[in-house]
């Protein structure tokens, strides 16, 4: 294919060939990632016989390369000449699925994954069945655990004979002398069921899930919590009682806190699989003990499950289960020890007022609520504040507001200024639910105040804070209440203050509109421009440059150009420069 | 009195100005030995899983791997620096490039891994052989030399040819900015996905794939420092269980955590500790009685710790006392105040089990080591010096004696040199071979063979018990 065409046309891929060992990494890696290019090039034929053989033993290589490589054999079925070829495809992938980084044999396994499809029955049985036995029958458990993500893939299209040889492999996998194998089949074990007949499912999945899930190592058992939620799933509902819940109830008590973190954690897709009967009779004890447990962690994520596992419950008994059973653990979880708890907590109960309605939050959620808004740790305050959103349509905010302020002004002050950024970002909404008289009776000093704060991520925040103030409140009102105090700081000591109001006037002229910026805004900004301090100055041509648009060309002839031309008279060489910016970008010249 | 140990062979390491690997003549390890560099000395021996391969660390921060060849004898495989030394400018402190531990990873695939650590960093080093390399270029010759466009008509893919071995050291992760203070202990878990490294105050707990996180899972660290009353001497995972691990202290206890029961360990599960007999209280007792050293046996069953003056067998299952308590060099007793003077009294012995926890062996001074057989209960002190070294000889026994000399070759305590030591040691885990680190030698000792070419079981022989 090439050759034929002359030197010109062979240069390209020459250097391309020749990189792929290039010293350089950055290099063998474009090479690698051109390899398509390469491939190309030299045709199908060279490309099965010369360029694969080379790249199966190029293992040695670093791990991006090694990764690269792995990706890109995943789409090189029509390089080596279609599906009729794509087992050529196998051997460098084996090698890939051995080595040591685990992200490359990932990718390896993926890739496989990948062109299994793209073998016919056939080719499966001949080629891609004897290299998932080769792995699966290695010395070193890399290649054990990279055929525990193959089983499933090949499983559904092989013939019984070969059906019973995948599952006895994958039953000696289970049982594998090293703890990263047994995890590797734990972890596929849910994936691998999904394909077996039902039959199968119950007689081999059920035994191996079991074993696994009562290994001597934690880090085996946790894994196959997953494996036991995607068994549920498969299992109709009169057998889940006998085949899986004993062991799942063993999980959910284990010894090992972090087995139970993992119960928690996937206690929702756990709801889900077992269906309403188990989740009354189960389930719900076993949350509440989740919610109780004595490590911090586990009862974290069982904190974070508590609304959907509640919107989750049957409705016809929600709201007797959530009352007699759960609120009474939430009620505790509310003065926790730990900070953490708290906080989790915090992001979700707001949730529970939807599903209980208006009579029971403001009975029972109200009150916990205003524990957590007066909590001595901030996130957990934030966390009530940013889902105040879920109160306002049951109860309304007003019902909140007395106790709201306090914790919004105390955050507002806190002493770390990451904190005060997180509240200030929950203004706007605060506002919008609050409504305008509230937020200037008692919010709009705080805007204010943040403006001259000592910390730059603060100004610049509250800054972005108003311009969504007056989106919400509209022209007038910015006209009335903040456009003053912002332009009052114009003439303020402090020349960080004075950049305040450029930065300001940046951000609200186009919300304001060009009346007022004409009008109000843009006198101020021109009488900036002989500030003493050089980096206002600047500022002030940039600002000009920012409102140009919004202002009229008459105003922009008369008033903002003789101003920029003097500011790019100036000693100063940024002043010059940004003076020089402005009059080009709004067209001066 | 014969004792089955002898000499495989003892290697100076004195890799500058080049690696000296010599077996024979006597005279050159005496040249190294006026010449000893203290980057030179060794601070850590570890046996590999199957025994095949011995690492040595040293205070220069170089790994030095030796290989077991099929006649038994152990040659150098690589040497690489693992640390070099460094400045932390926030703290203006110098970190020292020493290797402090060594760990071998259980095998993955051809290749080999061990972690060591400095004060501060731990690192993954993958050690790999390579014996093909790819020939073929199409725009230059294998020279180097540019290739007349013109001539270049078809593309050439590269091919690989064999060439000779080539054993290459690769760091694979850094795992740093975890410790405060100085790391004392790394430990791989029976997991193969986690280990833990402790320094004076804190364990880490990481995931050997993740560099830029770990937990702390034990805190000593006290509000403020003026009440800090002990600090973390050695922490080890147990063996089999991946929950367990011991941490041993200043203050002589040695504790277990059961990392199920809570993400935080500092609450223990079994503390070990031996009440101290209030009659021979004195300045030296917390001294002396601070762990240097814990291991667990092979069978998970034991924990052995080494203070200044013993070594003691615990059972996992029983705290208040040690099942077996060995001395190790009781006529230092007397000793103790010019030893605190010295500094020496703060040396950290290592112990070790063999391969079958049947005999436990320790480091003393004056290049001496101990063993000691758990069943006959019957002990040696062995001597690991050139002089007595010599290739295929047989280590002949030796005795301190308080008072007057009894035989010839008895050593008077008051001759005992101090400033040699023998701090580490290591046992092959299935045969009878031991390496002894002393100062920048390291011996490695065999069990003698028997005629039809099998090895002796271990078999202690001394003096007859008076």
């Amino acid at each position: 294919m090439a050759g034929a065409e002359g030197d010109d046309s062979l240069y390209p891929i020459a250097v391309l060939i020749d990189e792929l060992r290039n010293e350089d990494v950055q290099l063998r890696l474009n090479s690698i990632k051109k390899l398509s290019t390469i491939a190309l090039a030299l045709g199908v034929e060279r490309t099965r016989t010369e360029l694969l053989p080379f790249l199966t033993d190029t293992i040695y290589d670093e791990d991006e390369v090694l990764l690269a490589l792995a990706e890109q054999l995943g789409s090189f079925t029509v390089l080596v000449g279609g599906p009729e070829f794509v087992h050529c495809l196998l051997p460098p992938l084996e090698s890939l699925a051995t080595v040591e980084e685990t992200v490359v044999r990932d990718k390896a396994v993926e890739s496989l994954r990948k062109i299994s499809q793209e073998h016919s029955p056939v080719d499966l049985e001949v080629h891609f069945v004897p290299l998932v036995k080769r792995l699966a029958s290695g010395d070193w458990f890399t290649s054990r655990t990279s055929a525990c993500g193959l089983f499933g893939v090949c499983y559904p299209r092989v013939s019984s004979t070969v059906k019973a040889e995948i599952r006895q492999h994958f039953r000696t996998l289970c049982s594998d002398d090293t703890p990263m194998v047994r995890r590797a089949a734990s972890s596929k074990l849910g994936e691998f069921a999904k394909v077996l007949e039902l039959d199968y499912v119950k007689s081999d999945i059920i035994p191996l899930f079991t074993a696994l899930a009562s290994d001597e190592q934690d880090s085996v058992r946790l894994l196959a919590v997953e494996a036991g939620v995607s068994i549920a799933a498969l299992l109709p509902q009169e057998d889940l009682e006998d085949l899986v819940m004993p062991t799942l109830r063993q999980a959910a008590e284990d010894k090992s806190w972090r087995v139970r973190y993992m119960v928690a954690d996937k206690f929702s897709e756990l709801q889900k699989a077992v269906g309403p009967e188990i989740t009354k009779n189960d389930l719900v004890p076993a949350f509440q003990n989740l919610l109780k447990d004595c490590e911090a962690e586990v009862r974290t994520a069982a904190a974070n499950k508590v609304k959907v596992f509640c919107e989750s419950l049957p409705e016809d008994s929600r709201e007797t289960i959530i009352m007699t059973h759960i609120l009474p653990c939430v009620k505790e979880l509310v003065s926790d020890t730990n900070q953490h708890v708290k906080s989790a907590l915090a992001s979700v109960i707001m949730g529970l007022s939807t599903i209980l309605g208006k009579d029971n939050t403001v009975e029972h959620l109200l009150p916990l609520f205003l524990v957590q808004l007066k909590d001595e740790y901030p996130e957990v305050r934030l966390n009530i504040i940013s889902n105040l959103d879920c109160v306002n349509e049951v109860i309304g905010i007003r019902q909140l507001s007395q106790s709201l302020l306090p914790a919004i002004v105390e955050l507002a002050e806190d002493a770390k200024w990451r904190v005060r950024l997180a509240i200030i970002e929950y203004m706007p909404l605060l506002a919008g639910q609050l409504g305008v008289e509230f937020f200037d009776e008692k919010l709009n000093s705080l805007c204010m105040a943040w403006l001259i704060d000592h910390v730059y991520a603060i100004r610049e925040a509250a800054t972005c804070n108003l311009m969504k103030l007056v989106e919400k409140f509209g022209a007038e009102w910015a006209q009335n209440t903040i456009v003053p105090k912002v332009l009052g700081m114009a003439n303020d000591s402090n020349y960080l203050h004075r950049m305040t109001t450029l930065f300001c006037i940046n951000a609200l002229s186009e919300v304001c509109g060009q009346e007022i910026t004409t009008k109000h805004m843009l006198p101020v900004v021109l009488k900036m421009s002989t500030d003493q301090v050089a980096n206002v100055r600047f500022n002030v041509a940039r600002c000009l440059q920012k409102i140009g648009p919004v202002l009229d060309s008459s105003a922009l002839q008369a008033e903002v150009k003789p101003v920029l031309e003097k500011l790019a008279t100036d000693q100063d060489m940024d002043v010059k420069y940004f003076a020089l910016e402005a009059i080009s970008v709004l067209a001066l010249a | 009195y014969s004792f089955v140990l002898f000499c495989l062979c003892s290697v100076p390491l004195c890799l500058r100005p080049m690696q000296v690997f010599t077996k024979t003549k006597s005279e050159i390890y005496l040249f190294f030995n006026l010449v000893c560099d203290p980057a030179d000395v060794i601070s850590t021996v570890e046996f590999n899983q199957t025994g095949e391969f011995l690492a040595t660390g040293d205070k220069g921060g170089r790994v030095v791997i030796f290989q077991r060849e099929p006649q038994g004898e152990y040659n150098v495989y690589s040497t690489f620096q693992s640390h070099e030394p460094e400045f932390d400018y926030l703290k203006s402190l110098e970190i020292e490039e020493k290797i402090n531990k060594i760990r071998w990873l259980p095998p993955h695939n051809p290749a080999h891994f061990l972690l060591s650590t400095n004060d501060k960093t731990v690192k993954l080093w993958k050690v790999s052989e390579k014996d093909k390399r790819a020939e073929g270029y199409n725009l230059r010759d294998e020279e180097g030399r540019l290739k007349d466009l013109s001539t270049i008509t078809t593309l050439q893919v590269p091919v690989l040819r064999p060439m000779d071995l080539l054993v290459e050291a690769s760091p694979r992760r850094v795992f740093a900015n975890a410790h405060a203070y100085h790391i004392n202990s790394i430990s791989v878990n029976s997991d193969c996905e986690t280990y833990l490294s402790a320094d004076d105050l804190r364990i880490n707990l990481w995931h050997l794939n993740i560099t830029d996180r770990s937990f702390n899972i034990v805190d000593l660290k006290p509000e403020n420092m003026e009440d800090l009353s002990e600090v973390i001497t050695v922490a080890e995972f147990h063996p089999h269980h991946c929950h367990l691990l011991a941490f041993s202290s200043s203050t002589g206890t040695t504790r277990l955590c059961d990392m199920r029961a809570r993400a935080l360990c500092d609450q223990h599960a079994k503390l070990f500790e031996e009440a101290v007999d209030p009659s021979r209280r004195s300045f030296f007792s917390e001294i002396v009685s601070s762990v240097s050293d814990v291991k667990f046996s092979h069978s998970g069953r034991y924990l052995l710790t080494r203070d200044y003056l013993t070594v003691k067998v615990w059972d996992l299952n029983m705290e208040n006392k040690p099942v077996e308590t060995y001395q190790v060099h009781d006529y230092l007793q007397t000793k103790l105040c010019s030893l605190y003077e010295s500094d020496c009294i703060f040396d950290k012995f290592e112990c070790t089990w063999n391969g079958t926890d049947s005999v436990i062996m320790t480091g003393a001074y004056n290049n001496y080591f101990r063993m000691f057989d758990r069943a006959s209960l019957r002990d040696v002190t062995l001597e690991a010096s050139r002089e007595v070294c010599k290739r295929r000889a047989v280590l002949q026994p030796r005795r301190v004696c308080v008072g007057k000399k009894r035989k010839e070759t008895d050593v008077s305590v008051d001759s005992l040199d101090f400033r040699k030591k023998i701090l580490h040691t290591a046992w092959h885990p299935k045969e009878n071979i031991i390496a002894i680190a002393a100062s920048n030698n390291l011996y490695i000792f065999q069990d003698r063979l028997t005629p039809n070419g099998h090895h002796n079981m271990p078999e202690i022989q001394s003096a007859p018990p008076k």
